[in-house]
């Protein structure tokens, strides 16, 4: 198969997923929802490794490091940061043990 | 070493699956408060696994900045999560957000101008013109959206922070802009994918995009915000998916569609609860449509308010089995969610039942106020959404109105004619008594009168909320003593 057509296939097929998972996040989880949504769009940090691992010449040095270093911010920023959120959610029962 | 190598470079996309896999069960995890934390987690292991094996890629010959880099920005995202205020939270995703555009347009550049094709692109099928005309038209996809995420989010950030008016700034002629803007980016995409060689062309892209970005944003008052960052989040899987595209990585296209459709969903809900039609919102038309004329507010509340004291209030709530409270952003700004907490203490601890009736856009991004909630600590089950609210409010006995307004406007219901008809609101009218705190009659964002204030079970309460709340709880604490 065309490598190009399959990657569109996985992006719509992945699009799908998305839409019958995320339907069912409750509204009181929406804030941590978007939060560790962007932390896993930080994924481009992979990207943002290559090319610093790969980078020739200065200029594009520069430009790799700081896409790295903003890459990792948001991923580790985005996770802790939502788990500090979800660690706040509790239910009533659990609070009178 | 050589073994694990090998394999990371000739099955990435094996691992990648993985990755997108432990995101996928992290979301589903997310669909309740008891596993969210759990599923958070799972999903970071999937980021780890996606690092790990692109640390193993063979392409990589250099690893110092990598580890320094990588341990310094770590070190600043685990402080910055711990630091921030949970009132700031959404100030803190537009960041992140600028953040994303950011790395997907900086590596787009460096791809670019590094004039090799990736190894995946390379390996294509076609022919070495093809290739290239492939590979140019991604990176010109990329640097669009990662650009106008970055300059959208930057603004979005400076409005939250209160760096700029948060207004809607609208340039003259705006729609007319945007789209010259948008043509002038497609003409320079075009020309850089046919003719790579002349880095005017990204420049153009980079610039036009900037400045559309800019004008996007700019344009949107701050009562839009819960909008204008689910839409966001779904520009940062948009970026992350164009990313993939340019490296033709499997990981990147499916995560940035997962990521895409949790930004679509958002959007579509918070349009449904503004009012707002949602594919207006999709090409850029964020701000609300002309409002009506504002009546004049004196004639309208003349002679019909009744105002009630903190005593009165303590009584009433003496008297009742079940208390709605009703929270608005206005309560976050007052920081009163210490104060009703104490009320909701005191009253539960008389076995009343009491819960917290939010609609969605209470807050500055979808479900904000349930995390400020939850911070003071409610319980979850206490916070109830629109739906379930509605359902449980013409049974209650208390309703208390703090810092809301137009999301509790039965006009929405009943005038064809109002700005906010239409839009889903809290049935609060319909609860026994309803209290409402508020500093003045001043109209809410909808810039409209509120029926509610002058109906016959209303009461108002005139006082910041935070010294509101307090007196309240002094004087049911006395009452009961």
């Amino acid at each position: 198969m065309d490598p190009i057509i399959a990657a569109i296939i996985l992006f719509v097929l992945a699009l799908v997923i998305g839409f019958e998972v995320i339907t069912k996040v409750p509204p009181i989880l929406h804030t941590p929802l978007v939060v560790a949504s962007h932390a896993m769009a930080s994924i481009m940090v992979v990207s943002a490794i290559e090319v610093t691992g790969t980078a020739t010449n200065l200029l594009t040095t520069i430009l790799a490091v700081a896409a790295l270093i903003m890459g990792t911010v948001n991923v580790v920023g985005g996770y802790f940061i939502a788990d500090r959120m979800l660690a706040m959610f509790k239910s009533d029962k659990k609070k009178k043990q | 070493m050589e073994f694990l190598r090998n394999i990371a470079t000739e099955y990435q996309t094996v691992f990648y699956l993985f990755t997108v896999l432990f995101f996928i069960f992290g979301l589903k995890l997310l669909t309740s408060a008891r596993t969210a934390r759990k599923g958070n987690w799972l999903s970071a292991f999937g980021m780890t696994v996606a690092v790990v094996a692109t640390l193993l890629y063979k392409g990589i010959i250099s690893y110092e900045l990598i580890i320094i880099g990588g341990i310094l920005a770590s070190i600043a995202g685990v402080l910055s999560a711990y630091l921030v205020d949970m009132r700031a939270i959404p100030q803190f995703v537009a960041i992140l957000n600028g953040f994303g555009g950011g790395v997907s347009a900086l590596v787009a550049i460096v791809e670019f101008l590094k004039g090799k094709l990736p190894p995946n692109v390379e390996k294509l099928p076609f022919d070495e013109t093809t290739k290239s005309m492939y590979f140019h038209a991604a990176v010109s996809l990329d640097m669009f959206v990662g650009t106008i995420t970055f300059w959208g989010s930057m603004v979005a950030f400076a409005k939250l922070q209160k760096l700029i008016t948060e207004r809607p700034i609208v340039l003259p002629a705006k729609n007319l802009v945007n789209f010259l803007l948008l043509v002038g980016i497609i003409v320079c995409g075009v020309l850089l994918t046919l003719n790579p060689s002349n880095l005017t062309y990204m420049f153009g892209i980079l610039i036009l995009s900037s400045l559309l970005g800019l004008s996007l944003t700019l344009a949107v008052g701050g009562a839009d915000m819960p909008v204008v960052i689910s839409l966001f989040i779904s520009y940062a899987g948009l970026s992350a998916g164009t990313l993939g595209f340019v490296f033709l990585n499997h990981g990147l296209i499916m995560v940035g569609a997962l990521v895409g459709a949790s930004g679509l969903i958002l959007t579509r809900i918070m349009a449904k609860s503004m009012n707002r039609d949602f594919y207006g919102i999709l090409l850029g038309n964020i701000t609300p449509p002309e409002m009506a004329k504002v009546q004049d507010d004196r004639s309208f509340y003349q002679g019909k308010v009744k105002s009630t004291t903190p005593e009165e209030v303590a009584m009433i709530l003496d008297s009742a089995n079940s208390v709605a409270i009703v929270p608005g952003y206005g309560l976050a700004v007052a920081q009163a969610q210490g104060a009703v907490r104490d009320l909701y203490n005191e009253l539960t601890k008389d076995g009343k039942e009491v819960y917290f009736a939010i609609h969605p856009v209470a807050g500055r991004m979808p479900g904000h106020m349930n995390v400020l909630l939850a911070e003071v600590d409610i319980p979850y089950d206490k916070l109830k959404t629109l739906e379930e609210s509605n359902e449980l409010l013409p049974d209650t006995d208390v309703a208390i109105v703090v810092g809301a307004n137009d999301v509790v406007n039965p006009l929405a219901r009943e005038a064809k004619d109002s700005p906010i008809y239409g839009m889903p609101i809290l049935d609060v009218d319909k609860s026994k008594t309803v209290i409402v705190i508020k500093r003045s009659l001043a109209p809410g964002f909808a810039g409209i009168p509120n029926p509610l204030f002058i109906n016959e079970n209303s009461l108002m309460l005139f006082a910041d909320a935070k010294p509101g709340l307090t007196e309240i709880v002094r004087e049911y604490k006395e009452l009961k003593s």
